[in-house]
């Protein structure tokens, strides 16, 4: 490498969250907003009808950190998509494909970008929702490594949907009829113990529901399935998905012709 | 020396559209070099392959000995190229553009060049201002910094002169002019043929993926136009008239190939006793150069 040049990906990064930081009305306290409203409605109508680990734990408090995951989660992929499409669409992706950047470098960046963004939404919601029930962090660490991980796989899939789609109306039903399902359906709203025998079956071949229940974990120490399984079915589905764009890259899918 | 740019037998094919059939061009370092051709030729392909964004069927393209594939690092930190679309992000300035953009090379504390960048490119009162406020001129300006922010020693410029108004053109060219002269090989794609006859040393012409003509721009106009020449005369001899244009009244236009041939003309007329009265010479333009090539290629 010609000593005189370093890497590019850091710029990538940093453009990637001065983008976001400049809309920071749409892209953050828009969905903290939004939480917050999911919050009151959802604990204000099922507080007094729903059981959770068997009363071990509110309902507002059991939900809080499932909408705080479910913001990571849906930030982190409207951050890369957003991102990827909009300079598709426009045009200037251009300046992204012209300078030596390499399918790690452009890899990293959009991630790293997307889980900042997550993380960052995350956090809001946690610091507006903390008011309204006593919440405990058991495994911190535990709890990290689920944000960490699930805004990653967000990040990752993100990037591909917004190399993937040609149009927003694309984008937008990969969203719409993918994520957002996952997401509701993960047990966000519930614990999977509370569903029939079948759709309690069905959540298991739903990665969200992992990453919900093992970030939940990290708060009760109480989870659906062992918090061990939860990470490693996260962490596999994380490397399938990073492997998978980073071919997507190389290949320069819809990106170089 | 080694080549700035060397493209082998690059061939590439979209759907049934052969856009390039087995290119060969090589652009040696320091050149002024034009690539001209109508719409469809192969020109913005050629560029893509050579800055990465195109990949193709087969052959190599190089920068600078660095093979745009393998080597692809060092071959596009020594490429700048002003695409031909009026492209940019909404969500930054101008400066911030021009700092992002370095910074993709990782070039680090790029203030100074891109100060001067700034000024040469007359947009120092515009460095805050969102790209969304900037003129169409503007924004093309904003394009060739982008593409020279990390001075690159070969600059392809695909068209930078569409749209953009007379006065700004003229200050564009003299400071691509000058970059030139500071040693940067230019390779320009334009419709302006008198720009490309003004600028470039050398010129290739492309049409239907194959090069139809390369040679030095004096070459390409003294073979391949010659003159025109109006004279009056009563008469003009009979081994002449297969080269007349047009014939208004005592005035005839020819079609000469060279000085040489012009001479031979006036022998012929004084041998015949035949009197000019009035004589006018016209040298070919790259215009009617490239008419007369894109007319012939099949």
């Amino acid at each position: 490498m010609n000593p005189a040049f370093g890497s590019g990906w850091l710029t990538l990064l940093y453009k990637e969250l001065l983008r976001f930081w400049k809309v920071s009305f749409q892209t953050i306290l828009a969905p903290v907003l939004t939480a917050l409203l999911y919050l009151l409605i959802f604990s204000h109508v099922l507080e007094a009808h729903v059981s959770v680990f068997e009363g071990r734990v509110r309902y507002t408090a059991f939900l809080i950190p499932g909408l705080v995951m479910m913001s990571v989660l849906q930030n982190a992929f409207a951050n890369s998509s957003s991102s990827m499409i909009q300079s598709k669409i426009t045009g200037n992706l251009i300046f992204v494909l012209l300078p030596p950047l390499s399918p790690l470098d452009m890899y990293a960046a959009y991630v790293l970008g997307a889980m900042v963004r997550g993380l960052v939404v995350g956090a809001g919601v946690l610091a507006v929702t903390l008011w309204f029930a006593p919440l405990s962090l058991e495994h911190p660490l535990w709890a990290l490594a689920f944000a960490l991980l699930g805004s990653a796989i967000l990040g990752t899939l993100g990037l591909i949907a917004g190399i993937w789609a040609d149009k927003f109306d694309q984008l937008a039903a990969f969203q719409n009829f993918l994520i957002m399902p996952l997401t509701f359906l993960s047990g966000v709203f519930y614990s999977i113990h509370t569903l029939p025998p079948f759709w309690q079956a069905l959540s298991h071949f739903n990665p969200f529901f992992y990453m919900i229940d093992g970030f939940r974990y990290g708060f009760f120490g109480l989870s659906d399935i062992a918090p061990g399984v939860s990470l490693a079915v996260v962490a596999a589905a994380c490397l399938a998905l990073s492997g998978l764009t980073l071919v997507i890259l190389q290949r320069g899918y819809k990106l170089r012709h | 020396m080694t080549p700035a740019v060397e493209i082998l037998r690059v061939a590439r094919r979209f759907g049934n559209v052969q856009a390039l059939a087995g290119v060969d061009l090589v652009v040696g370092p320091g050149e002024f070099f034009g690539l001209l051709g109508p719409n469809g030729a192969g020109k913005t392909t050629l560029i893509s392959i050579l800055a990465g964004l195109t990949r193709a069927d087969a052959g190599t393209a190089r920068v600078l000995g660095h093979d745009v594939v393998d080597d692809y690092r060092n071959a596009r930190r020594l490429l700048g190229v002003v695409p031909q679309e009026l492209v940019f992000d909404p969500f930054f300035t101008v400066r911030e553009t021009l700092e992002i953009q370095a910074g993709y090379f990782g070039l680090r504390n790029a203030d100074d060049w891109i100060d001067e960048l700034l000024h040469h490119l007359d947009l120092t009162s515009r460095a805050h201002s969102n790209m969304r406020a900037l003129s169409g001129g503007m924004k093309r300006r904003v394009l060739v910094g982008q593409a020279l922010v990390h001075k690159p020693p070969v600059i392809v410029l695909d068209e930078p002169t569409a749209g953009v108004d007379v006065e700004l053109r003229q200050s564009l060219w003299a400071f691509i002019r000058k970059l030139n002269s500071d040693g940067h090989t230019i390779i320009l794609t334009t419709h302006y043929l008198e720009e490309a006859e003004a600028l470039c040393g050398r010129i290739a012409m492309l049409k239907a993926g194959r090069i139809v003509a390369l040679d030095t721009k004096q070459n390409l106009l003294s073979s391949f136009a010659g003159l025109t020449v109006r004279l009056t005369a009563d008469s003009l001899p009979e081994d002449w008239q297969s080269r007349i244009l047009r014939r208004d009244d005592q005035s005839y236009v020819l079609s000469l190939s060279n000085y040489a041939e012009l001479e031979r003309l006036l022998a012929t007329l004084r041998a015949h006793e035949i009197a000019v009265t009035e004589l006018s010479l016209q040298e070919a333009d790259l215009e009617q150069v490239f008419l007369r090539i894109m007319a012939r290629a099949h």
